[in-house]
């Protein structure tokens, strides 16, 4: 075969593949970008030529200011953000901890409490529902803020931990050792010398952690679905399900749900990716 | 990985490793084991209008699994659920393993931009992308006709989610548009994990990209698969966002689209005019324990442990 025959078959074969991923990124990108464009036209444009884009004549924002005038988009967003933040912040810090105790101490059940503590990654809290209510209501937490953080510390641990362990066995020995030569004291080679070090972990745990509970609509729904206390998935829910033929508050209420999760991932999907690729989850 | 276990004798450092280990152990213990535990307790007993909590045995079991009226809903759901479940090996999974193979090609230009796009449908809500597609699907809207035309397809075009006999099936796509970006990652991450000098010698020998695809690289990969395939079990035994927000709760048209999931909510809360029954609802629960127990048990059992034996 000569050289021009193989660069020939290179650019054919480079058009079908080059082909069929762009073909695929178009099926999970345009659905999307139908909706996120005519949130931004006029009732009629949406309906008349709902594949165009926004122009002078159809641009319109009435969707928006309906949305936010009818509900309480900002506190859904303030609802979603306090529980994700707080939730992530809780995570990291007792998943490294435990992390820790089971990746460098040897003490007796060190393997049974790992897989104990593995059991979450598998079986999904949900299943539990019956009962987290029952406790929530006897804790006096229902329609709160921390009932979702407590539910949602239990579900991210597991997985956290579980990335956290494999991390933590590729520290070096030499450094904690140093640090225990010097007569470091335990709790200080944890927080000075151990947590710094997990920094590259950090991304993809949060990043594994933050999405479930963002998008859920389970808990929201089962122990905090009161006025003022809806995250964003269950406030978008309840609004399209009282505004259902309200095309432009609909397609406007969708985009306010997903413009902030596209632009936060495309922030972080290069360490999502690269925590994957490195071997952090297995 | 072979990595040595850990090093250092914890008597030396008691109080911090019980410090350590206690916050991440009593929360989970608390709010996650104790709650599954529980549930299958609470799934023995019943409350006699105006009563107090009784055992009654597997009396709920009998009830949900050999009552004419529940045991009809109860196996409509898990079998609606079965397939749902098929839909996501038989199409997200391949598709994934596919252009997780086409992403790792050697030389390839924008990889990375590529993955990032097809990856953004699973950052998103379940709920979103319900709504989203009940939007483009809606024939009121008829932008779905629209883009079938282009394909020369519209006569195809129906009311697809309103159907009895297509509105299962069209919500088991809308999931596996979503839920493709898990097996693409997954086995992504694994096929870059595949050492070069084992496919060198393939390509030296003139094999060709799928050649070496097929014959090399999908069996080494093969844990990874087994891993997705369970994950996708355990996900969809579990689902019920994307029912209750584009059916709502009674998964119409006629329980069509009723799965474990939606019938547990509707089981512990009520609806219309049933009231709901926490005792029937752990019921329901428990029993889902088991399907997705089983399927774990299988793949921890018979998959893992033959893979294990020919792995590197």
């Amino acid at each position: 075969m000569s050289f021009k025959n193989i660069r020939r078959e290179d650019a054919s074969r480079a058009v079908i593949v080059h082909g069929i991923l762009l073909t695929y990124t178009l099926v999970a990108l345009y659905p999307i970008f139908l909706v996120v464009i005519n949130a931004f036209k006029t009732r009629k444009a949406i309906f008349r030529d709902p594949m165009g884009f926004p122009n002078a004549e159809t641009f319109s924002l009435e969707g928006f200011t309906k949305v936010l005038a009818k509900s309480n988009f900002e506190v859904f967003f303030y609802n979603s953000f306090t529980v994700t933040v707080i939730t992530i912040a809780i995570v990291l810090l007792l998943a490294a901890m435990a992390a820790w105790a089971l990746s460098e101490y040897k003490f007796p059940g060190n393997t049974v409490l790992a897989l104990y503590l593995a059991i979450g990654i598998m079986v999904p809290i949900r299943l539990g529902s019956v009962s987290i209510l029952n406790l929530i209501v006897d804790l006096g937490l229902i329609n709160t803020l921390t009932a979702l953080v407590l539910v949602y510390v239990a579900q991210g641990l597991p997985l956290a931990i579980f990335i956290l362990t494999e991390f933590m066995h590729q520290i070096p020995k030499d450094l904690k050792e140093a640090a225990r030569c010097d007569g470091v004291g335990e709790f200080k080679i944890f927080f000075a010398v151990i947590l710094p070090l997990i920094r590259p972990a950090v991304a993809t745990v949060a990043v594994f952690t933050m999405i479930p509970i963002w998008n859920d609509l389970w808990f929201p729904l089962i122990l905090a679905p009161g006025d003022g206390k809806q995250t964003i998935t269950l406030g978008v829910q309840q609004f399209i399900g009282q505004y259902v033929t309200d095309w432009n508050a609909v397609l406007a209420s969708l985009s306010l749900a997903i413009i902030p999760i596209l632009i936060l991932y495309l922030i972080f999907s290069r360490q999502l990716i690269r925590g994957l690729t490195s071997g952090a989850v297995k | 990985m072979a990595h040595s276990g850990p090093m250092t004798d914890w008597r030396k450092a008691r109080l911090p490793v019980i410090a350590f280990l206690a916050p991440a152990t009593i929360i989970y213990t608390l709010f996650m084991i104790y709650p599954l535990v529980d549930s299958i307790r609470l799934s023995f007993y019943a409350t006699p209008s105006g009563g107090e909590a009784a055992f009654v045995g597997l009396d709920n079991y009998r009830t949900v699994l050999a009552d004419p009226d529940w045991a009809a809903t109860f196996w409509n759901s898990f079998w609606n659920n079965m397939k749902f479940f098929a839909v996501h090996m038989l199409i997200q999974n391949p598709i994934g393993i596919a252009l997780a193979g086409i992403l790792s090609l050697p030389r390839l230009r924008f990889r990375n931009s590529y993955r990032t796009m097809m990856i953004m449908p699973t950052m998103l809500s379940v709920v979103i992308v319900g709504f989203i597609w009940q939007l483009i699907l809606s024939p009121v809207w008829g932008v779905g006709a629209d883009l079938l035309d282009i394909i020369g397809l519209k006569s195809l075009f129906g009311p697809w989610l309103g159907k009895e006999g297509s509105a299962l099936i069209t919500l088991s796509f809308i999931s596996v548009w979503q839920w493709v970006g898990i097996p693409l990652m997954l086995i992504y991450a694994a096929l870059l994990a595949i050492p070069d000098d084992l496919v060198d010698a393939a390509v030296v020998d003139g094999a060709t990209h799928f050649e070496v695809f097929w014959h090399i690289k999908l069996p080494l990969v093969f844990p990874t698969v087994a891993m997705v395939s369970i994950l996708t079990f355990v996900g969809n035994f579990n689902a019920f966002d994307l029912i209750y927000a584009v059916k709502g709760a009674l998964a119409g048209p006629n329980f069509a689209t009723d799965i474990m999931g939606t019938l547990f909510y509707r089981t512990f809360f009520g609806y219309q005019l049933q009231l709901g029954n926490p005792h029937l609802g752990a019921t329901v629960a428990s029993l889902m324990f088991l399907i997705i127990l089983a399927g774990v048990l299988f793949y921890l059992f018979a998959v893992q442990r033959r893979l294990s034996r020919y792995q590197l």
